[in-house]
């Protein structure tokens, strides 16, 4: 469906961003001068000014209470959070894979001709300002990019010139070009088919007792959705269990998994359905308050769902009282992130709404224990709570009835890469990755990533495999790699630049290793490594999952997984009979010296 | 707190419920390296070193609470080589010349590369480009040496909030930051409780150093971990 995108215009004519935020004071109040809000107030400051500056760091931190470091400490862990400014229009253009796959070097290119400036930096009259970014959910219609919040998909050359142009005009950003993100929607299965009266689900729910409606849950079978797989109706039982003042609904919208975009046509498409997923969540645990928690990449989405939930408000389906249950009262907003892959760690997202920096928590305690705020919180994944609304509708029995006996119900997965009909797919569990290759009609395929760079990456053989927590399991993306890409350079490479800079710096070997591991990536793509270089690799494993959270521990998978299927690939690059590196060059070496001393290389050989 | 019995290498010892597998382990005299852990500080666990087998899997011991038949396996040789892998990436990311550092003797990161009898680490050096913050009147910050242990953080020097050290950006780019404006009066004590809660060298006292002479400091003749594998069972 189409959602009219809510985003900001940017900056009036007049402003330019030496601000200290005229409406600064306003925002504080807004937030009561909350320090556990802060990353609120600063979204704010960010979308008004374009920056968050010194002067306005220094207001923020004084009314709540915080030294300016401790300000800058959370600003300067987000993406899409900026000390310096980032222009009237700030153009962030995706750099994942598959938008490179999809020509996206070359859109970088005209947008750095048409502007004037280059990539990671704001032109001289400060108007416009060009940054890389990682995955926006967009891999269905890549190359895209987000403007001041608002998505431009399938971006071509004549329509970045468009855009340049109307920047340079000072256009407002939804007259640039038309924005145009699709839902691409391809197969509807139980979850996205919509059968269900929700105010139905939600007023069953609700005249049954808490325990009975966990029960029902567990009946089902169902796991969560956002990767690891963990039996929803157990989480809620730990949670309804935990002690605390408050009993907490998140609800993990923070899609990051580059290639995954399901969630977001969820939420442009379903949201009713997940909102009645987190009420009956709110229900079950004993919660009267529940949150999205959304990717900032996402914000363009903000009004639209806003709008959803007032006219929930207006059904009784939210607020006090819900569905006539009398004592049930529940009622969801939305807290937006700030551009970090990590926050989709549930820890890590929770110190995030906490207005601090997204590093994953020590556990136990587990967040069903001690969550937000230190209270009880259950934080599930969008289509877990989406298949929740179904479940509570149309019966355990009927959900058992689906998929395979370990992993009932359905998967939305986001097909993208080389192939005819990139979109969202949802199968039953246990559909092969071949079924799916044929729904989206991909042919000549040298390998699937699946389930994004954290995931697996797998060759033709392994096509026959099922997609199940006990086969393959997925959070609910695969990248289609065509014969024609070179894989370690195009894909492997990429993935590796990916986590190091979404590395949270918390944990050694996520933080170092990362960067060990792209320098030793990068020498076997020049031709200097050895066979000892891949052994060194594999042998570094041990070190990758002693890591604290879930990023850490896969973010080695994408060479790991490689070296495990496609060895050749590998092999073919190294030097052949050889132990030595002769990666050292000598005449390279000595160049810069030379010049600054003004004297041409002696090398005490035949060199021209 | 009620008593249970832990398993440690093979033997069973009794602890108190819900202590750190780390305390527990050094009450009975058995050492487990650490850098990011500082006694009375809440642990953190972000530097990996004292990852253990926990019931079969890698855990940090600093940040795992005992609990009745745990089993706690220490010291084989997969957990040591992911220790020295460690310790040898943080002297491939940072910038550290012992020779010339006032904390040569008195460092963990040092003291531990002698305990795995580093010559060189596996990996190349990144030689990065760091600075120096010598802004304050009292301690200089000197980013070539520091490992992100976040002790300095986590201690909260500060009688209260508002911060003064905290981090700045992240993975590969994180450092650590201090509050100029709220640490000018910093004084003397002040200034040694800083640095004597760096590991490393990171955090130096100004106008003050090598009142010890190298060769005659903490580690330089009794070797990291030593006094608790000499000491035996205390409790």
């Amino acid at each position: 469906m189409d959602i009219t995108q809510s985003g900001k215009s940017g900056l009036s004519n007049n402003d330019n961003c030496s601000c200290d935020c005229k409406n600064l004071d306003t925002i504080l109040e807004n937030y009561n001068n909350d320090p556990t809000r802060l990353m609120d107030i600063l979204i704010e400051v960010q979308t008004q000014c374009g920056c968050v500056s010194e002067a306005a760091v220094k207001t923020i931190a004084k009314a709540i209470n915080y030294s300016s470091v401790d300000v800058e400490q959370t600003l300067s862990f987000y993406h899409f959070l900026s000390h310096t400014p980032t222009g009237k229009y700030a153009v962030y253009l995706n750099d994942s894979a598959v938008a490179e796959m999809m020509g996206r070097d070359e859109i970088a290119k005209v947008f750095e001709e048409e502007t004037g400036c280059k990539f990671g930096s704001v032109s001289e009259d400060g108007k416009i300002g060009l940054f890389n970014t990682s995955c926006i959910g967009m891999n269905d219609q890549e190359p895209s990019a987000i403007i001041n919040q608002r998505v431009f998909t399938k971006l071509t050359k004549e329509k970045v010139a468009k855009i340049v142009k109307g920047m340079k005009n000072d256009l407002d950003v939804e007259d640039l070009v038309g924005t145009d993100v699709q839902s691409n929607i391809l197969k509807q299965g139980p979850i996205l088919t919509k059968d269900s009266n929700l105010g139905e689900a939600i007023k069953k729910a609700v005249t049954m007792s808490p325990e009975d409606v966990i029960e029902e849950i567990k009946q089902s079978n169902l796991r969560g959705r956002g990767g690891a797989g963990f039996p929803t109706a157990l989480k809620w039982r730990f949670c309804r269990n935990a002690e605390g003042e408050k009993h907490y609904v998140f609800c993990n919208a923070d899609e990051g998994e580059p290639g995954t975009f399901k969630d977001r046509v969820i939420l442009s498409d379903r949201p009713q359905l997940l909102f009645a997923g987190m009420t009956i969540a709110g229900y079950a645990i004993g919660s009267d308050e529940g949150i999205l928690y959304l990717r900032y990449e996402y914000k363009y989405m903000e009004e639209y769902l806003e709008g959803v939930l007032s006219k929930l408000r207006e059904e009784g389906l939210l607020g006090k009282d819900v569905a006539g249950e009398k004592g049930f009262n529940f009622d969801i907003r939305i807290q937006f992130g700030g551009g970090a892959y990590i926050c989709g760690e549930e820890s890590a997202l929770l110190e995030s709404a906490e207005g601090k920096r997204g590093e994953p928590r020590d556990r136990p305690p587990f967040p069903v224990v001690k969550g937000y705020h230190q209270q009880p919180t259950s934080v599930n994944n969008v289509e877990t709570l989406c298949a929740v609304a179904k479940i509570m509708h149309k019966g355990a029995k009927w959900y058992r009835s689906l998929g395979t006996v370990e992993s009932t119900g359905s998967k939305l997965i986001s097909v993208s890469g080389d192939c005819e009909k990139p979109g969202v797919y949802e199968v039953e569990w246990g559909f092969t990755v071949n079924d799916i290759l044929e729904l989206v009609d991909a042919k000549n395929v040298q390998a699937i990533q699946v389930g994004g760079p954290s995931g697996n990456c797998i060759a033709p053989n392994e096509f026959n495999r099922k997609l199940a927590y006990e086969d393959l399991s997925t959070g609910g993306s695969l990248i289609v790699i065509g014969e024609q890409r070179d894989l370690l350079k195009e894909i492997v490479l990429n993935f590796t630049e990916f986590f190091i800079e979404e590395s949270c710096g918390s944990c050694v070997p996520c933080r170092a290793m990362t960067v060990q591991y792209k320098n030793k990536l990068e020498k076997i793509l020049r031709g200097n490594g050895v066979a000892e270089d891949i052994d060194q690799m594999l042998s570094w494993e041990n070190v990758m999952i002693s890591n604290r959270c879930g990023l850490g521990q896969t973010a080695a998978n994408p060479i790991l997984s490689t070296i495990k299927n496609f060895r050749e690939l590998y092999d073919a690059k190294l030097q052949k009979d050889t132990d030595f590196v002769s990666e050292f060059n000598l005449e390279a070496a000595v160049q810069e010296s030379c010049k600054t001393a003004n004297r041409i290389p002696n090398l005490g050989g035949d060199h021209e | 707190m009620s008593k249970i019995l832990v398993n440690i290498n093979g033997v069973d010892y009794s602890a108190e419920s819900g202590k750190m597998v780390l305390k527990v382990a050094n009450e009975n005299g058995i050492y487990i390296p650490t850098l990011c852990h500082f006694e009375g500080i809440k642990p953190q666990g972000s530097c990996r070193v004292c990852t253990c087998k926990i019931d079969g899997r890698n855990m940090t011991a600093c940040t795992t609470p005992a609990s009745h038949r745990m089993v706690v396996v220490t010291d084989t040789a997969e957990l040591e080589k992911i220790r020295a892998t460690i310790i040898e990436l943080l002297f491939a990311e940072g910038n550290h010349f012992c020779p010339a550092c006032e904390r040569s003797g008195n460092c963990e990161l040092q003291a531990l590369a002698y305990r795995y009898k580093m010559m060189v680490p596996q990996f190349p050096y990144l030689f990065p480009a760091k600075d120096l913050d010598a802004k304050n009147p009292k301690i200089m910050i000197d980013h070539n040496r520091c490992i992100l242990c976040k002790r300095c953080i986590r201690r909260k020097l500060e009688p209260d909030n508002p911060s003064w050290f905290v981090f700045k950006n992240r993975g590969n780019k994180t450092q650590i930051n201090l509050d100029h404006e709220l640490t000018a009066d910093f004084d003397d004590e002040l200034a040694q409780k800083a640095m004597d809660t760096c590991p490393v060298g990171a955090i130096i006292r100004k106008e003050k150093g090598f009142d010890v002479p190298i060769g005659e400091r903490k580690y330089d003749k009794n070797p990291i971990g030593s006094d608790i594998e000499n000491k035996g069972v205390t409790s």
